[in-house]
Formats: C-alpha cells, structure tokens, sequence
C-alpha cells in the first residue's frame, strides 16, 4: 500500500496545536509559496546552482513535513542531501516527479480546506 | 526595564519560509508572548539592535545571511552576546548543530518544532535570561562600569597583571569629631553627599574608585582599562574633589553647619591590578608599593597642612601647565628611605 498524500496524525496535531482556521490560512500561503519553491528548484537545476537548489529543496522539505506531507518531504529531503548530481545525471526526472507529488499534495490540503 | 518573565517576553522569529514564520509565531503567540519576524539574518540584526527581544527562534538555511553568520556577528556584539538563541532548524548533519552550540545558541529544536517542546525550551531559556541579567545588574550596582565591562569581555578570574597606574587615597579631615557631633541619619545624609562629588570628579577624569571605607576611598586611574595620561587626570581629579569638597562646605556654613575638609594623596608606579578574595567574594583592586605610598601621603597631609600630595612619579607624569611645590624628602611610615613629596596648589583649574 502507498503512503497517504496527506498523514492525517501529523495534520490533525497541527490543527490542535495551532487552531483549524489559523491552518487553514497556513494552507492557503504553502499553496502559495511551494509553486514558487518548485520553480526555484527548477531554476536551480537548469542554472547548476547548488546552493540554491539545496536551499529550495531544504524549504520544501520543511513545510512538507510541518502539514503532513511525508512523501513529499522525502522526496526533497533525497534531493537536499543528493544535490544537484544524481538529478543532472538523471535528467530532471526527480524533479518532474516532485511536481506530481506536489500536484497531489496541493490537491488533497485544497479539498481539507473545503475549496 | 522590559519584563522578561515567561509570559509576555518579546520574542523574534528568524526564518525566510513564510509557512515556517507564521507556524512559528503562531505557537508563541498562543503561549502568551509578542512576536516579530524577520525573514533574513540581515534584517534581524538590525531589528536586535534596536534592542527590546528577550529571546531569538533563528534558522539557520537563509538566503542573503545565515544563520551562522547571526550568531557569529551576536557573538562579537556586547550588546546582543547574552540573548538567547533558540536554533529552529531542519538541518541535516550533527556537525551543523554542534557548530550552532559552538557559536553560543542555546538550544536546537528540530523542524517541525513541537509546541510541548518548544514551550518548555523557551521558558528554561528565559529563565536563564532572567537570572543572567539579575547577575548582570547586581554587577552594574557592585562594580564601576569599567570593572563591569572588564568581567563582561575578559571574563572573571583571580589574580592580576602588571599595569603602570596611579593611586588615590581621599579622606575627610577631623571625621570622627565631626561625626560625633552629628545624628547617624545626617551622618549618612553627609557621606552619601560627599561620595556623589567625589565618584563625579573620580569618573570624569577616568578613574574609578574601587574601594570605599567609613569616609576614605581609594582610587585607581589606569586599570583596568588603561589611560594615557593617569598622572594627570589623577592631579585634576583631586584638584576637582577640592573645589567641590570647598563648595559643599560653604553650603553647609550657609546652614549652620561645620564645613568638611579632605586630603588627598597621589602615588603612581607598577603595581598588580586585578581580583583579590575568593571564588565567591571578590574585589578589584591595586596592590603595590605606590599603593603604600599614596596611602601615606594622604595621612601625611594633615602634618603638611597641605590638601593634595603626590609622589616624584606623578609628578613626573604632570604637564607643564600643573604647578607644584617641593615639599623635599619626607620619611614616611613603612618606607625605609625618605620619599620626595610634592604638594599641588589647590584653585588651578582642575
């Protein structure tokens, strides 16, 4: 069986600690800020700017843990501590495969926002 | 002062993700503290600088400056060196949070940060705050500013190092008489009025007076931080004590009062400058033969009828514009040569 988007412990303890509609509005600035993570990385790997592909991929991995979103904080934690490397000499292919997750990600917190 | 008790402190939280900062301030916010953020380590700075936080979350992944950098520029300013540093970060590598312990963070808490966690963290952290500033006032009522910087940067130890500075010793004339005549309220009225004037003209020409006793006090001009020309500034305070001691007594004539009257003693060599006592009870202070001699040129006053003595070294280390007059060689109490004194004219211009 496939890893949850979203792991609902890690979301539900957020809510409590934080209140639903303070994460509600948490939500609405990650969907905001993570395309423009997504695109520094691309940007960063296209530019063969390590420093700045690690720090995009350190973000993502960071916000993707704080809302549940294990798979997707795995996926950035590989290409954090991987660097630029293993994705060059795969072609990009883990960051295409990022932006799936994130698709799905962004996804699943949208309809527990209700929108 | 701002109340940095556990509840209301004024928090900063560094981060350059937005999803972070807000989290962040969020949990604090709802524990009861104020919060600003900043989303770099430059703009943090400057917001410390402008001081009012008792306490940093910081991150370490910033673009523009670092955390790293943060801390190392807290580290090197006086101002900022004692405020905790909460290092919230998803750091990868022990080796990045020993470095961040190493350059004086207080604490690590990995993102995503646990509010329980988190909590208990910032309340030990201000906590410490706390008691480090009570030290600190306790040093700042205690101790000249000099000292108090001198502990700061060099940190405290026993024992001394060789310094060339000069010593003085001040004392009322005909205390005991004067005292006796007098109620203890007024008597303290009198020393708290007395020690004021003579702290002011002791400070403002760099010395610091290191000990007070009854209605003596010794003063060192030199040490610990160094002073070009101790000789001097020494002769100018005392100049300046006169004067002041001279107004103060015409204030009480005016009151129906009996004027006070000092005398001061002037001594300047090598002597050893630093802390005396034990590792719980310690003071600054100077010992050395000028020491001595400062001591008995101050007692010797009374038989010179002259209000200010100093020694050959002092002045030596006068400039021309300080006239004095050669007392010759006296033989003092303890020295077994003759010392040559020299008396300075009280109302030249301190």
């Amino acid at each position: 069986m496939t890893e949850p988007t979203i792991d609902e412990a890690t979301f539900r303890a957020l809510q409590e600690a934080a209140g639903a509609d303070f994460v509600k509005e948490l939500v609405e600035t990650f969907l905001t800020e993570a395309p423009i993570m997504l695109d520094d990385l691309r940007n960063a790997h296209a530019a063969s700017d390590a420093d700045r592909f690690r720090r995009a991929a350190h973000s993502l991995k960071s916000n993707s843990m704080t809302f549940g979103a294990l798979t997707l904080g795995a996926m950035a934690r590989t290409l954090e501590l991987g660097g630029l490397g293993p994705v060059q000499q795969a072609g990009g292919k883990p960051i295409v495969a990022l932006g799936e997750e994130y698709a799905r990600v962004a996804q699943a917190l949208s309809e527990r926002n209700g929108a | 002062m701002r109340e940095s008790g556990h509840k209301g402190a004024r928090l900063l939280v560094v981060d350059d993700n937005k999803v972070n900062r807000l989290l962040l301030a969020r949990g604090l916010e709802l524990q009861g503290h104020s919060v600003a953020s900043a989303e770099n380590g430059r703009v943090a700075l400057e917001m410390l600088r402008r001081g009012g936080f008792d306490l940093v979350l910081l991150d370490m992944e910033m673009p523009e400056m670092d955390g790293f950098a943060v801390l190392e520029e807290m580290t090197a300013d006086l101002q900022l060196r004692d405020l905790p540093v909460i290092v919230t970060s998803s750091l990868e590598g022990l080796d990045n949070i020993v470095r961040c312990i190493e350059l004086g963070a207080e604490d690590y808490l990995p993102k995503p940060v646990s509010p329980v966690l988190l909590k208990a963290r910032i309340g030990a952290s201000l906590e410490k705050k706390r008691l480090r500033d009570q030290q600190k006032e306790l040093v700042r009522r205690f101790a000249t500013p000099e000292v108090a910087q001198d502990l700061q940067t060099s940190g405290f130890a026993l024992g001394g190092k060789r310094v060339r500075a000069t010593v003085m010793f001040s004392d009322i004339r005909d205390s005991t008489a004067l005292v006796e005549a007098l109620p203890p309220e007024e008597t303290i009225d009198l020393l708290n009025t007395y020690y004021t004037l003579m702290f002011d003209a002791i400070s403002g020409h760099g010395g610091i007076v290191n000990l007070m006793l009854g209605d003596g006090l010794m003063a060192i001009f030199g040490a610990p931080l160094p002073l070009a020309d101790h000789c001097e500034c020494a002769v100018r305070a005392g100049l300046e004590m006169i004067e002041l001691v001279e107004m103060f007594g015409r204030d009480r004539v005016a009151a129906g009062k009996p004027p006070i009257r000092i005398g001061i003693g002037i001594a300047t060599g090598d002597m050893v400058a630093g802390y005396t006592g034990t590792q719980e009870r310690a003071t600054y202070t100077c010992i050395g033969d000028p020491v001595n001699i400062a001591s008995r040129l101050e007692s010797h006053t009374k038989e010179a009828g002259r209000p200010i003595l100093i020694d050959d070294a002092t002045r030596a280390g006068l400039g021309a514009e300080i006239a004095v007059d050669a007392l010759g060689p006296v033989p003092l109490r303890g020295k077994s040569r003759p010392v040559e004194v020299f008396a300075v004219p009280v109302g030249q211009k301190s």
